[in-house]
């Protein structure tokens, strides 16, 4: 190990200038030589038979090489089947990289022209003519369960795709016992989570080697390759992707798409390279959607307000397919399994089931579930306060768990190692200055000025274990891997199975590895996001990049700095245990000597092996691996409050102010978590007053478009201040826990208790996000 | 996506414009700013065969003061009206309406003849252009017309402009002393269309309304002078309840419509918050 | 409609001319990007909304997916590239990465241009009136925070200058 173990906090993220210099390389950005553009014909429908499609009109429009249809690319693609199977029965079905006999979602791709330009592209696709016979299509999950709805997949025999039972025992008489007894209804609306860069993919099909190379925007390369090369009966080695900058992730990047798949397949047709975009308007309709669901739920508490029993029930919409790979459970699955963990509790029962419907598929966005989770247990808290008298910040206080309690396993079954809920509610309380904003709320409310204080405390669940997804069969990795080799320059070069899109995985470990190593920052180099230079890794999901990449940079670095030193101790003949490396310098520890240098070390070990002792040949190239295997997730927490005004005449809520006070175990680089809380908390903001997919009884979806999604903008965001508190998980050396997720899971439960804290003097509250200003109006009684 | 085929021309001339209209060569578009043409050109929602582009076109640029109007031709940029010194004196409803529309990057490019011209019911100049009682200049190969703003709005997209028409400019009395002139409207993020708005141009006379023009937008197809709602405020002392007879005789003038943005019911319960608010503001 | 309309057009880019031939309908955008090789400028919309397509026509910031690229013909467009060279923004460019403004990069050229005319146009450099000003460029990474931050440290720089 370095004698000092300090990762410098201040060190900047180098690898930002390029794009503040408009230097970023993104999909888009590529153009290889005799490449042509693929644009896809959609459904207008969201379920139809495709009874014949005619794309001799289309063939004809100068410039257009190929069209192409399901049965085309059938012999090419295999279709596959999203499953877990380590989480209970889940009925799957089939999808198909182009359908053939009928489509099940409006904006599912049916045909792809293949033309000079996008333009071209486009002219033809609209003269490309479907034969739909309209099908009744599945669109309320509610609707979805009665027996005489229509199926979206009739083989199945039902639209329930997969459901969860959890009863930990005696709930019945713990909520028969309670002093109080509440019962809620919650409803979180669909969103998608619109990267800023649309998804895309350049496939370039090498007939004469059979190797095929895709330029793709995807969280996760080697999880991609592996995908890919099943589906197209290709060897994965004979496959490379290769992620380029990639402008947002948030989860929506991790799945397989069926325009992207397609296009790898049409190259693979056709022989010529090709690229496709998606444009914002096919964005909508074919991104993974996300939340969507219903929770009803009952909480019984003490007077003394401590929780006595919980029950949840939730209603999830999961489209016509489960997401490939990881299916559209975990969503579902993470409302039953978090809803109660942040707090002490004894009794605990949940239920969620999983409806197919006619709808784009759902799938992991940032905060999967867990926002939804929270937003219930936060609801259901403040609820009790009102219930019983006591303060918000105080009934938390009772029943979160104790900092000096942990490891604890909560009532769900999870293991949560170390966490500082009491200690970060504490420290947010005085950060807000909570007594001081009580004050003004109540001063407000006698002249019409209706504040109001939301408070959240949550636990994130991060760098999942392999038994999350590995286990169920699905090919999701949860390693990931660091590649060190000492150039003859006395540099390094990293390579890593971790992307990065914006989070500053690359800063980070950047950060590790000079720290460990003790070489300046700037004498790293790190390559990331091509399977063909990068050792397999799983990527960037699930806040891992960190925790779980920066383990591996750790442990490779470590090994690195031994090997280093072991040169030197060869060369200087001098024990490798009293030497140490600063600043790419090697150092005598007993004499405080300089006794060599990396340049030297690079520059013997590549070139002049002849001064070296014989039989040593030294391997200044080191891969190491690691995979978090103690704990199905590590879990972090974080604290958040929200400061904000109901305007009662409009129902348009200002925020003013946001806090936040995360513990993500180790912190490597302060500003990079504050930004990824301060990101998370807008997208957060995002949901909770803004996003919704609203569809029309026939499964469109009608303001599939940038001018009607409404998206957080920075005049109506308010400052966040963050704060942090440092448990370090034990689970790896570095300590780092997951820091992504946490301020998206905290804020819309914040919110909405923010937004009843000021509606509290009318006796009304809000449940259903997004928490628009005709439904506070309508709760006002001010329309009806 | 991208739009379909084009012909495009860079007029030179008023007069090439108006022959190019008189005998079209199919669908054929103006295009000014291209703030709001081009979105629906991008999205294929519009198809014309041919753009003319009259950004060239000087002589439809410029704002002036004669003969007691205010004039403001029609290729003027929305951010050259928020600037405007002379608006700001002549016309401050303009002013106060302007910083509604759009973010900088559209208003860089976005000209009142084309907003106008469109006459999107969500869009705060059209209403401004009736409730300050605005005229409007309109040429085509046969001659020029001034067409008041009061009677231009028809219908959804619907205006006295027909398609030989070029709109030359758009003129407004000037303010005096006693004008006084109020802005509301309800969007959800700064710079988005309204989903409901009043904008009020009155002359307040020794604390009496000697004139009130209250124009209610994004309520139905075209911005509405309520004038039912004048009648009881104009030269009325001004209590509450005269204040709540105002407000439900919105109902009466303003057949307000819901739509996807804002249900009915919302709309008339701010049309009526709203005008409230600004008498409020304006009386004092 | 059978044959693709075209347009010779010369335009000014970064100070430099360029002289090109496109189809009628390219947006400056894709002319940018696509015939001239400046992929800076960002495409995120094509609706006018989300400002990563921003640039400079005649000095003043502009959707460059809302413009054609006919229209630039004669004019004067500066791209990212081009402030970039120029050396104009660098202190910026500086804070920016200071504060950790810029996470997947996307909209960052476009909130760089953006900010840089509010900075020139002489607005007092409240908070509220940077964010009311940035509204109409989205950020979907950084939560806007950052950003503010680091135009406020310069406004604030040139209004002690
Ligand atoms: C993101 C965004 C937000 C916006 N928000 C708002 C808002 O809040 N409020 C608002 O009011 N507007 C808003 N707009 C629209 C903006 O104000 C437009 O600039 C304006 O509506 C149209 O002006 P233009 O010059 O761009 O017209 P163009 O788009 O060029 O043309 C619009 C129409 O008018 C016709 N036309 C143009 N000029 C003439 C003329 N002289 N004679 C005859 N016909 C003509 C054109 O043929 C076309 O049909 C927004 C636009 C965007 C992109
Ligand atoms: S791409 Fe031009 S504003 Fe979004
Ligand atoms: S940094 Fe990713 S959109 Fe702004």
């Amino acid at each position: 190990m370095p004698d000092p173990f300090v990762i410098d906090p201040g060190l900047a993220r180098l690898s930002a200038r390029k794009f503040v210099q408009g230097r970023g390389r993104y999909l888009d950005d590529i153009t290889l030589t005799g490449m042509l553009h693929v644009c896809f014909v959609r459904s207008p429908y969201a379920h139809a038979k495709i009874a014949g499609i005619d794309t001799s009109a289309a063939r004809e429009v100068g410039g257009v090489s190929h069209v192409i249809t399901g049965r085309d690319l059938a012999p090419v693609c295999r279709p596959w089947t999203a499953q877990l199977t380590n989480l209970g029965e889940m009925k799957t079905a089939p999808q198909s990289a182009l359908p053939v006999e009928t489509v099940k979602w409006q904006g599912e791709p049916v045909a792809a022209v293949v033309a000079s330009s996008r333009a071209v592209a486009e002219d033809a696709a609209e003269l490309v003519e479907v034969d739909y016979e309209e099908l009744p299509a599945v669109v309320d999950p509610e609707a979805a369960l009665k027996p005489d709805a229509p199926l979206v997949h009739p083989d199945l025999g039902t639209n329930v795709a997969w459901s969860i039972n959890i009863d930990t025992g005696e709930v019945d008489a713990a909520l028969a016992g309670s002093d109080v007894v509440i019962e809620k209804t919650f409803s979180v609306d669909r969103q998608t989570g619109v990267t800023l860069e649309p998804r895309g993919a350049i496939a370039d099909y090498d007939p004469a080697k059979c190797y095929l190379t895709i330029h793709l925007t995807s969280q996760v390369p080697h999880i991609q390759r592996y995908i890919y090369a099943r589906q197209l009966g290709l060897n994965e080695a004979n496959v490379r992707i290769i992620c380029p900058d990639i402008g947002g992730g948030f989860g929506l990047k991790l799945h397989v798409y069926s325009d992207e798949i397609a296009t790898a397949a049409i190259s693979m047709l056709i022989r010529r390279p090709v690229k496709f975009t998606a444009d914002r308007l096919e964005s909508f309709v074919s991104d993974i959607h996300a939340r969507g669901h219903r929770v009803s739920a009952r909480i019984g508490v003490n007077n003394d307000g401590k929780i006595q029993a919980l029950e949840v029930n939730d209603l999830a919409g999961a489209g016509p397919f489960l997401i490939h790979p990881r299916t559209s459970v975990i969503e579902p699955l993470l409302v039953a399994i978090c809803t109660p963990l942040a707090y002490d509790l004894k009794h605990y029962r949940a239920g969620a089931s999983l409806v197919y419907q006619n709808k784009v598929s759902t799938g992991q966005y940032r905060g999967v579930g867990m926002p939804v989770a929270s937003l219930v247990a936060e609801g259901l808290v403040d609820a009790a306060a009102r219930a019983t008298g006591l303060d918000k910040a105080e009934i938390r206080k009772r029943n979160l768990f104790r900092d000096d309690a942990y490891p604890v396993t909560g009532i769900s079954g999870e293991y949560l190692e170390c966490l500082s809920q009491q200690a970060s509610l504490d420290k947010l309380l005085k950060m807000m200055d909570y007594g001081r904003l009580q004050e003004e709320r109540d001063a407000g409310r006698d002249k019409g000025i209706y504040k109001g204080i939301g408070l959240a405390t949550v636990v994130e669940g991060t760098s999942p274990s392999p038994a999350l997804y590995a286990a169920g069969g699905a090919p999701i990795s949860s390693r990931d891997a660091c590649t060190l080799r000492l150039e003859a320059g006395g540099n390094i070069s990293c390579a890593t199975g971790l992307t990065d899109q914006g989070q500053g995985g690359e800063a980070v470990v950047t950060q590790v590895i000079a720290d460990v190593i003790g070489i300046p920052s700037n004498e790293i180099n790190i390559v990331m996001g091509d399977t063909a230079t990068t050792p397999f890794g799983g990527g960037t999901w699930a806040s891992r990049s960190t925790a779980i990449a920066g383990e591996a940079c750790l442990l490779a670095a470590t090994e690195m700095r031994e090997k280093i030193l072991e040169v030197a101790a060869a060369i200087h003949e001098q024990p490798a245990d009293i030497l140490t490396i600063r600043a790419g310098e090697i150092f005598n520890l007993e004499t405080n000597e300089k006794v060599s240098s990396l340049a030297e070390i690079g520059k013997t070990v590549h070139f002049n092996t002849h001064t070296l002792p014989a039989e040593f040949e030294p391997e200044l190239i080191v891969t190491r691996h690691y995979s978090q295997r103690e704990q199905l997730m590590v879990y972090a927490n974080c604290a958040l409050g929200v400061s904000l005004e109901v305007d009662v005449n409009t129902g348009l809520v200002t925020l003013h102010k946001i806090w936040a006070v995360d513990d993500c175990g180790r912190i490597i680089n302060e500003k990079l978590v504050v930004e990824q809380m301060r990101g998370s908390i807008v997208q957060g903001i995002g949901s909770s007053l803004y996003e919704e997919c609203i569809y029309d009884e026939t499964g469109q979806l009608l303001n599939g478009n940038m001018f009607e999604y409404l998206l957080p903008m920075a005049g109506e965001m308010p400052d966040i201040e963050c704060d942090h508190i440092e448990t370090p998980t034990k689970a790896t050396q570095l300590g780092a826990k997951g820091c992504g997720e946490a301020g998206i899971i905290a804020v819309c439960g914040a919110i909405m208790n923010g937004i009843n804290d000021a509606l509290e003097p009318f006796g009304v509250e809000v449940s259903s996000q997004p928490f628009t200003p005709e439904k506070i109006l309508r709760a006002l009684g001010k329309i009806v | 996506m991208k739009p379909a085929k084009f012909n495009y021309v860079r007029a030179g001339s008023v007069d090439q414009v108006l022959d190019l209209l008189e005998q079209p060569a199919g669908f054929v578009k103006i295009l000014a700013g291209g703030q709001s043409l081009n979105p629906t050109l991008n999205m294929r929602l519009s198809a014309p065969d041919m753009l003319i582009d009259i950004n060239d076109l000087d002589e439809l640029r410029g704002i002036r003061v004669e003969e007691d109007r205010l004039h403001v031709g029609a290729l003027t940029r929305h951010a050259e009206l928020e600037r405007s010194e002379l608006v700001a004196g002549h016309a401050p409803l303009l002013t106060k309406a302007i910083q509604h529309v759009a973010h900088a990057a559209v208003r860089n490019r976005g000209t009142i003849g084309g907003n106008v011209s469109l006459a999107d019911p969500a869009s705060e100049l059209p209403a401004c252009c009736v409730a300050l009682d605005a005229s409007i200049t309109i040429r085509n190969k046969q001659g020029t017309r001034v067409v008041r703003a009061r009677d231009y709005f028809k219908d959804l997209y619907e205006t006295d402009l027909q398609e030989n028409d070029l709109m030359i400019s758009i003129s407004f009395p000037l303010a005096g002393d006693t004008t006084v002139c109020a802005f509301r409207e309800f969007v959800r993020r700064r710079g988005d269309f309204a989903s409901t708005g009043l904008v009020v141009n009155a002359e307040l006379v020794d604390g009496v309304f000697t004139s009130f023009s209250p124009v209610f937008f994004a309520v139905a197809n075209t911005p509405v002078l309520a004038a039912g709602v004048a009648q009881l405020l104009v030269n009325r002392t001004i209590t509450g309840e005269v204040v709540e007879q105002a407000v439900a005789a919105v109902d009466h003038d303003v057949e307000i419509t819901g739509d996807s943005n804002m249900s009915e019911e919302m709309k008339r319960h701010l049309a009526g918050h709203y005008l409230r608010e600004v008498i409020g503001e304006l009386y004092g | 409609m059978d044959k693709e309309p075209r347009i010779s057009i010369s335009v000014t880019v970064n100070g430099a001319l360029v002289e090109a031939e496109a189809p009628a309908r390219e947006s400056l955008a894709d002319f940018l990007r696509h015939r001239v090789g400046l992929t800076g400028t960002h495409v995120g919309c094509e609706q006018g909304i989300c400002g990563a397509c921003t640039v400079r026509f005649d000095g003043r910031i502009a959707r460059s997916c809302l413009t054609l690229a006919a229209q630039a013909h004669g004019h004067s467009i500066e791209t990212i590239e081009g402030v970039t060279d120029s050396g104009e923004i660098a202190d910026l460019q500086e804070a920016f990465l200071r504060h950790n403004a810029a996470q997947c990069g996307f909209c960052t050229p476009g909130m760089l241009i953006t900010a840089a005319e509010f900075l020139n146009s002489g607005e007092t450099a409240r908070r509220e009136s940077i964010r009311q000003f940035l509204s109409g460029n989205y950020c979907r990474c950084t939560g806007y925070h950052a950003i503010v931050d680091a135009i406020a440290e310069i406004a604030g720089k040139k209004a002690d200058a």
